[in-house]
């Protein structure tokens, strides 16, 4: 079953620069699906559009039926409820602990707290940091701050995980915990579309990839592993 | 319920977000009330000037004389053009025997005086204007006609206390029109802080899917609570101001023409506006900047 679909897709920036090219794209539910990539590559525009952060120039991108291209701005928070998102840099609110932070997008939901309250510990315990729930973001290691991140993106139960790079900052070892949780979260049936430079983590995962260069898909291999051009 | 809980939480974020931006806070509550204060002061002018306005409506008459010798006729043309002036309101005819019965009736020296010598006095109309500003100026149109010897009015006093007013009425709502402004940009800029001090709140909001209206509502209320902050001040001196000027010229203002209108009906209308367009003025500030600043 279909759930993400992109028809002929452009992106091309207000300054003139063509971010992504005739991309055609078929991601099914339950996937876990690597965007590799050169820097500039156009990885990020991909998976901005898919959270309609971006806009598609011309052509289709279709998120669990929603056509992208067409949502009004006043609709769009409707895609959001259903994507959870993370990124390379943590974005963690300082002056709130980690149960806050998990709760916030929850809160700003309008939930009530005894429905916020099991979500957000059923989402530390998913990540594996129920125990920290009283901390504050400077009082835990990178790795344990991308969970709680991860924690925050997947509290909503969401049909799509959306990461950018999200072991961009950590060493190796903290990256392979990191990997583990996405990887247990879609064993659990979330779709998970990952952009990465890592080339261990996506040849030791043995996931589809998808391989672009300035902006066209140039492979789409399941079972996969890092192939970039070497030219860069 | 969802409504009310999503409203409970944004009250009580805009007020920790007010004391956040604790000196830029106090700044657009200080020119919020100022604004207010001359704002209180115009509605104040206004309400009496208009009542006192109307007090001396029923004695908003011109006394015209007609030059002597005069013939009926003549006088009767002139009674028709004065009835087609703009400020005609109606006329009572006062022949120079009505005068003189009139004075022989004050005093008796005056009485035997009069009745031995040929009458003295003028023919004479009396026009009514319709409100006390057309007065002056209807005046001096009667005074351009043909046969008429003299247009006299009321107390001179009384028109230029009038104009005075006038003049602070229109200043003040200039100044006020200006301050506004300024006290609009002043939220404004206020709010553009909480609106960037806050961003990665914003941000987080966006992506979890909270709706537009919800992300741009605690900004909405934190200017709201800004402009009702700022009308205290105006409201309390407002109150006690006009109760202690009213009790101190005892009702009335210079001399007894001008009466006060009763603080009662003065310092609740006061009140309710100066409110109302402070939470208008707060509420107008932050929508300039969520709609500038809050890129959703
Ligand atoms: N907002 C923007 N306005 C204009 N050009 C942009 C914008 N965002 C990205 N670009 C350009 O689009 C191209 C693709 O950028 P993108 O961020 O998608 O690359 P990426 O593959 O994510 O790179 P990296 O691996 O460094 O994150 C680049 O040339 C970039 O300069
Ligand atoms: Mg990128």
């Amino acid at each position: 079953m279909k759930f993400i679909e992109i028809n002929n897709c452009y992106k091309i920036y207000k300054n003139g620069q063509t971010a992504i090219a005739d991309l055609n794209l078929e991601i099914k539910k339950g996937e876990f699906v690597f965007i590799i990539g050169a820097t500039a590559s156009g990885k990020s525009t991909l998976i901005k559009m898919l959270y309609r952060e971006e806009k598609p120039t011309k052509g289709e991108v279709i998120v669990g039926g929603i056509n992208v291209a067409k949502l009004r701005n006043s609709k769009v928070y409707k895609l959001r409820r259903r994507i959870g998102v993370v990124f390379q840099d943590f974005k963690l609110l300082p002056k709130l602990t980690v149960y806050e932070n998990v709760a916030f997008g929850l809160e700003s939901l309008g939930l009530k707290n005894d429905e916020i309250k099991p979500k957000v510990l059923k989402a530390l315990e998913k990540v594996g940091l129920k125990e920290k729930f009283r901390s504050f973001p400077n009082q835990l290691s990178g790795g344990e701050q991308q969970r709680v991140c991860i924690a925050r993106a997947i509290v909503n139960e969401p049909k799509l995980l959306i990461c950018d790079e999200p072991t961009g900052n950590l060493d190796p070892d903290t990256s392979k915990e990191i990997m583990k949780v996405i990887d247990s979260i879609n064993k659990d049936g979330t779709t998970v579309v990952m952009a990465t430079h890592d080339k261990d983590i996506v040849n030791r995962m043995k996931k589809r990839v998808i391989a672009i260069e300035n902006g066209v898909k140039i492979n789409d291999s399941l079972k996969g592993s890092y192939k970039v051009h070497e030219s860069h | 319920m969802k409504a009310i809980r999503i409203l409970r939480r944004n009250i009580s974020s805009a007020f920790k977000s007010v004391v956040r931006n604790f000196s830029l806070s106090i700044a657009s509550i200080a020119c919020t009330a100022i604004t207010l204060i001359l704002v209180a002061l115009a509605v104040v002018l206004t309400i009496n000037v208009n009542n006192f306005t109307k007090e001396l409506e029923s004695e908003l008459t011109i006394v015209t004389y007609f030059e002597e010798g005069t013939s009926k006729e003549d006088i009767d043309a002139t009674i028709k053009r004065i009835e087609s002036l703009a400020g005609y309101e109606s006329h009572e005819f006062k022949s120079k025997e009505d005068w003189k019965m009139d004075m022989q009736a004050t005093s008796s020296e005056l009485n035997t005086a009069l009745s031995y010598i040929e009458n003295p006095l003028l023919d004479s109309v009396v026009v009514k204007v319709s409100d006390v500003t057309k007065l002056s100026s209807t005046a001096k149109e009667i005074q351009k006609l043909e046969h008429v010897s003299d247009a006299k009015y009321g107390e001179g006093m009384v028109d230029q206390v009038i104009t005075i007013f006038k003049v602070v009425q229109n200043a003040t709502v200039v100044i006020v029109i200006a301050l506004i402004l300024v006290t609009a940009f002043l939220i404004s800029n206020t709010i553009k802080l909480t609106i960037f001090s806050r961003r990665n709140e914003i941000e987080i909001m966006r992506l979890v899917g909270t709706s537009n209206t919800v992300i741009r509502l605690p900004f909405i209320f934190e200017g709201f609570i800004l402009g009702v902050l700022g009308s205290i001040i105006p409201i309390i001196i407002t109150v006690y101001g006009y109760i202690l000027l009213y009790d101190h010229f005892k009702g009335y203002l210079f001399t007894n023409i001008i009466k006060l209108v009763n603080p009662a009906n003065v310092v609740v209308v006061v009140s309710i506006v100066i409110l109302i367009l402070g939470s208008i003025v707060g509420m107008f500030g932050s929508y300039r900047a969520v709609r500038k600043y809050l890129k959703i």
